[in-house]
C-alpha cells in the first residue's frame, strides 16, 4: 500500500504541469516548514530610504552584517527633490532620511545609486534598466510596486520592513504559496488604448481587492504584444486589485530588451542565459485556481473617478449610480465621491483638470515620455493647467534630453522635473494642493496621496497629455 | 494568549495604508511615535490636533479597545509597515475584518498585531451590536483560534498558521528562526546560487 501510494506521488510529481510561477517558486524554496511557511530564496533585493533604516537598526542590534550585499542595491527615490537635485535637500527629515541610507549603505557595503549617481532613479525604473531584472529570479523591496519586476519573468514582491531585515540577515523570507491566476487578454487594442488603459480595465472588473490572495500571470496576444515598458506598466498595478505580484513569461520581447544592458549577461553567458529563460513558461494545460478572459477590442480608454484604483471607468462612460451598487458598498462610495467632489451619474469626460503628473513607478520611462511628446508637438497647454513631468531615472532624463523631448515639453509649457517618486506620493515637496484635481499616470488614487485633500484621476499618460492641452478630462481619440 | 476588549467599529471598505498612517510621516527612522499619526488626515482637519473631526470614530468617546473592527480590504495599497507600527502604537493588539490585504497581514503579524478574518455575517453581527451598545466586546483566544461576538454569544474559527501562531504565543521572532537554520541556506547557496 505504502509503495503504491509512493509511486503514485512519483508519477504526479513527473507529469504534474507546472505554471511559470510554480517552476521559479520550487526552484527558490530552501526549506519547508510544516504547517507553516517555506524558507524562500530572493536573489535581488533594492532597498530604498524610507522602509530600510529600521532594517539596518536591527542588524546593528543583533550584530550581524547584510548577509549578501552583492545582491542588493539601494537607491534613494520616494522623497529626493525633483528640482536642483545638486543642492542639499530643503526638507530636514527627508534630507536626514537620504543621509541614513547613504550611512546605511556605507556601514554595510551596499551598492548605492544616489543623488547624482547617473543610475539613480525609482527604484523600479533602474533595475531593469540596468538589466539586474532578469528572467527566473526572485526579487523583493519594501515598496509595494515591486511586482513592476515580474514584466521579466520574476516572482517580484513588496515587503515590509521587518521582512527587509530578513532579507538583508539571511537573504531569504518565510513565504506562504499564493494562490494562482492567469488573466488572458486576447485580441487587438484600438487606437489611443495603452497598457495602462488595460491594467484600469481590469482592475475596474475584478475590484481593488479581486486578486488579494493570488499571484497573477498575465498572458494572451495583446500581453504578448506589448514592449517590455508597456508590460511593467501592467505588472506594476497588480498591487492595486491586491495581488502579491503579477508575472508575465519571458519571450524574444524580453530578451532583446536585455541584451547589451549594464548587468546583463555577456558573450556565452548571455547565450546560455536565454536557454534557461526559454523554459519559463507556463506548461499546457497546467491548472490555476482561477482564469478570466478579456477582450482587447472591448477595452477604451480609462480614468477613475474614485478613492481607489478599482473605481475606474472608460473615458466616455458615467459614474455609476449609487442604486447600482451593493447595500453595503454605498456608505464607501458616497464617501468616496464627496471626497473627489463628483456627482454620480455624471460624464467624467469634460471633468476640469488643475495638475497633470506624469511620471512614477507606473509610467515614467522613455516610452512613456516619448508617446506624450509625440501627442504634445505643437500643441501647448491649457493656461490654467501646471504639468509636471517627472523621469524615472536619470538615464531617462538624459534620454529625453538627447532626443529632443524636453525641449518639445518646453515648447508646450510642459517642466520636465528630475527623476524620483515625486507627486505619486507626495513625500517631497511636490504635492498636489488640497480639492485640486490632478490626472495622474501613477497608481493610487487615495484620499490624500498625492498631498492632503488632493483629488487624484489615473490614466494613461496620453489620456493625462490630452488633459494637459484641454484643460479638462478628454478622450484622446477626440484627436 | 487572550485578546478581551470592547472594540472601535470602523465601518469602511478598502481602508488603506496611507489613511492608515499618510505618507508624510514616514520620514522617521525609528519605529516609534507613530500611534499619534494614526488615521491623521481622518482624525483632525487641517492637520491640526485642535480641531479634531467629531464625526471620526476614533475622536468619539463613546467607543473605547484594543481591537478594531473594519469592513473588507482592510491594509491595502502601500508596503508601509508603519501602518501596522501606528496601530500598535496607537493601542491596538488585534484587527478585526472580513479580508485583509497580504503585505499588511504579514507586516501586522511581525508586530505582534493580530488580524483576524471572519465572514462578512459575523461582521455584521459585530456591528449590530455595538450600533445597540458601544460597550459591546470581542473576545479572542489565540490557542483555540476563536473569536466571540460577546453580546450575542456567536463564535468564529479564524485561520493563522501553525508556524505564525507559535511565533505570537512565545514572542519568537522569524529572524532568529532563519538566523538558526544558516547552514541549510549556506548548502541552498552552493548548490543553486
Amino acid at each position: 500500500m505504502q509503495k503504491n501510494s509512493l509511486t503514485l506521488d512519483v508519477f504526479c510529481l513527473k507529469s504534474k504541469k507546472m505554471t511559470l510561477f510554480d517552476k521559479i517558486w520550487n526552484k527558490h524554496v530552501v526549506h519547508a516548514i510544516e504547517g507553516g511557511p517555506s524558507v524562500f530564496y530572493i536573489d535581488r533585493h533594492f532597498i530604498h530610504e524610507v522602509t530600510s533604516p529600521q532594517a539596518f537598526d536591527g542588524l546593528r542590534k543583533r550584530g550581524i552584517p547584510v548577509a549578501r550585499p552583492d545582491k542588493t542595491v539601494a537607491t534613494a527615490d520616494h522623497n529626493v527633490p525633483t528640482v536642483d537635485q545638486h543642492l542639499p535637500i530643503r526638507e530636514t527629515l527627508s534630507r536626514m532620511q537620504v543621509e541614513k541610507l547613504t550611512e546605511n549603505c556605507a556601514a554595510f557595503g551596499v551598492e548605492l545609486y544616489g543623488l547624482g549617481h547617473p543610475f539613480q532613479g525609482i527604484v523600479h525604473v533602474i533595475g531593469p534598466e540596468l538589466g539586474i531584472t532578469q528572467p527566473g529570479m526572485t526579487i523583493v523591496c519594501g515598496d509595494s510596486h515591486t511586482s513592476t519586476h515580474g514584466a521579466f519573468g520574476t516572482i517580484a514582491f513588496g515587503i515590509g520592513t521587518s521582512e527587509v531585515e530578513m532579507v538583508l540577515a539571511t537573504q531569504c523570507l518565510l513565504q506562504s504559496k499564493p494562490k494562482q491566476m492567469r488573466i488572458n487578454v486576447d485580441g487587438v487594442l484600438q487606437p489611443g488604448v495603452t497598457s495602462k488603459d488595460i491594467i484600469l480595465y481590469i482592475i475596474s472588473k475584478i475590484s481593488a481587492s479581486g486578486a488579494t490572495g493570488y499571484f497573477v500571470e498575465y498572458a494572451g496576444s495583446a500581453i504578448r504584444n506589448l514592449s517590455m515598458e508597456a508590460r511593467m506598466t501592467i505588472c506594476n498595478m497588480s498591487i492595486e486589485m491586491g495581488a502579491r505580484g503579477g508575472l508575465i513569461a519571458p519571450d524574444e520581447t524580453t530578451f532583446n530588451y536585455l541584451k547589451g544592458r549594464k548587468f546583463a549577461p555577456q558573450g556565452t553567458d548571455w547565450d546560455a542565459k536565454v536557454a534557461e529563460w526559454r523554459t519559463l513558461v507556463t506548461d499546457t494545460d497546467a491548472q490555476f485556481d482561477q482564469e478570466l478572459h478579456l477582450v482587447a477590442e472591448d477595452i477604451q480608454p480609462m480614468v477613475t473617478y474614485g478613492t481607489n484604483p478599482g473605481m475606474g471607468i472608460p473615458v466616455t462612460g458615467l459614474i455609476p449610480e449609487e442604486s447600482s451598487l451593493e447595500e453595503k458598498e454605498r456608505l464607501s462610495f458616497r464617501k468616496s465621491l464627496e471626497y473627489m467632489g463628483l456627482q454620480q451619474g455624471a460624464a467624467i469626460k469634460g471633468q476640469k483638470i488643475d495638475y497633470v503628473f506624469i511620471g512614477s513607478c507606473t509610467n515614467s520611462r522613455i516610452e512613456d515620455l516619448r508617446q506624450v511628446a509625440a501627442f504634445v508637438q505643437g500643441k501647448q497647454k491649457a493656461n490654467d493647467v501646471e504639468v509636471w513631468i517627472v523621469p524615472g531615472s536619470k538615464q531617462v532624463e538624459e534620454q529625453a534630453k538627447a532626443e529632443g523631448l524636453r525641449t518639445i515639453f518646453e515648447q508646450a509649457g510642459f517642466q520636465l522635473r528630475q527623476p524620483g517618486c515625486s507627486a505619486c506620493l507626495g513625500m517631497n515637496e511636490d504635492k498636489i494642493p488640497a480639492g485640486k484635481y490632478c490626472i495622474s499616470t501613477s497608481n493610487r488614487n487615495f484620499e490624500g496621496r498625492q498631498g492632503q485633500g488632493a483629488r487624484t484621476l489615473l490614466a494613461s499618460p496620453l489620456t493625462a497629455a490630452a488633459a494637459a492641452v484641454t484643460g479638462v478630462v478628454t478622450d484622446i481619440r477626440d484627436f | 494568549m487572550k485578546i478581551n476588549s470592547r472594540y472601535i467599529p470602523l465601518n469602511i471598505e478598502n481602508v488603506d495604508t496611507d489613511q492608515i498612517i499618510p505618507a508624510r510621516f514616514l520620514k522617521a527612522t525609528s519605529r516609534d511615535g507613530f500611534g499619534k499619526n494614526l488615521f491623521r488626515d481622518w482624525r483632525y482637519h487641517n492637520d491640526d490636533e485642535g480641531q479634531p473631526k467629531t464625526d471620526f470614530v476614533l475622536n468619539n468617546p463613546a467607543y473605547q479597545g484594543k481591537i478594531l473592527v473594519a469592513a473588507k480590504n482592510f491594509g491595502c495599497g502601500s508596503s508601509r509597515e508603519h501602518a501596522a507600527w501606528a496601530l500598535k502604537d496607537y493601542g491596538f493588539d488585534a484587527v478585526v475584518s472580513s479580508f485583509f490585504a497580504d503585505i499588511f497581514k504579514n507586516n501586522a503579524l511581525n508586530n505582534f498585531l493580530l488580524p483576524v478574518q471572519v465572514s462578512d455575517e459575523f461582521l455584521e453581527g459585530l456591528w449590530a451590536a455595538i450600533d445597540q451598545n458601544p460597550d459591546a466586546e470581542i473576545a479572542i483566544d489565540v490557542e483555540q483560534q476563536t473569536i466571540t461576538n460577546v453580546t450575542s454569544g456567536e463564535i468564529a474559527h479564524f485561520d493563522i498558521n501553525a508556524y505564525k501562531k507559535n511565533c505570537l504565543i512565545n514572542g519568537y521572532d522569524d529572524i532568529d528562526f532563519l538566523l538558526s537554520i544558516r547552514t541549510d541556506i549556506e548548502a541552498y547557496e552552493a548548490a543553486h546560487v
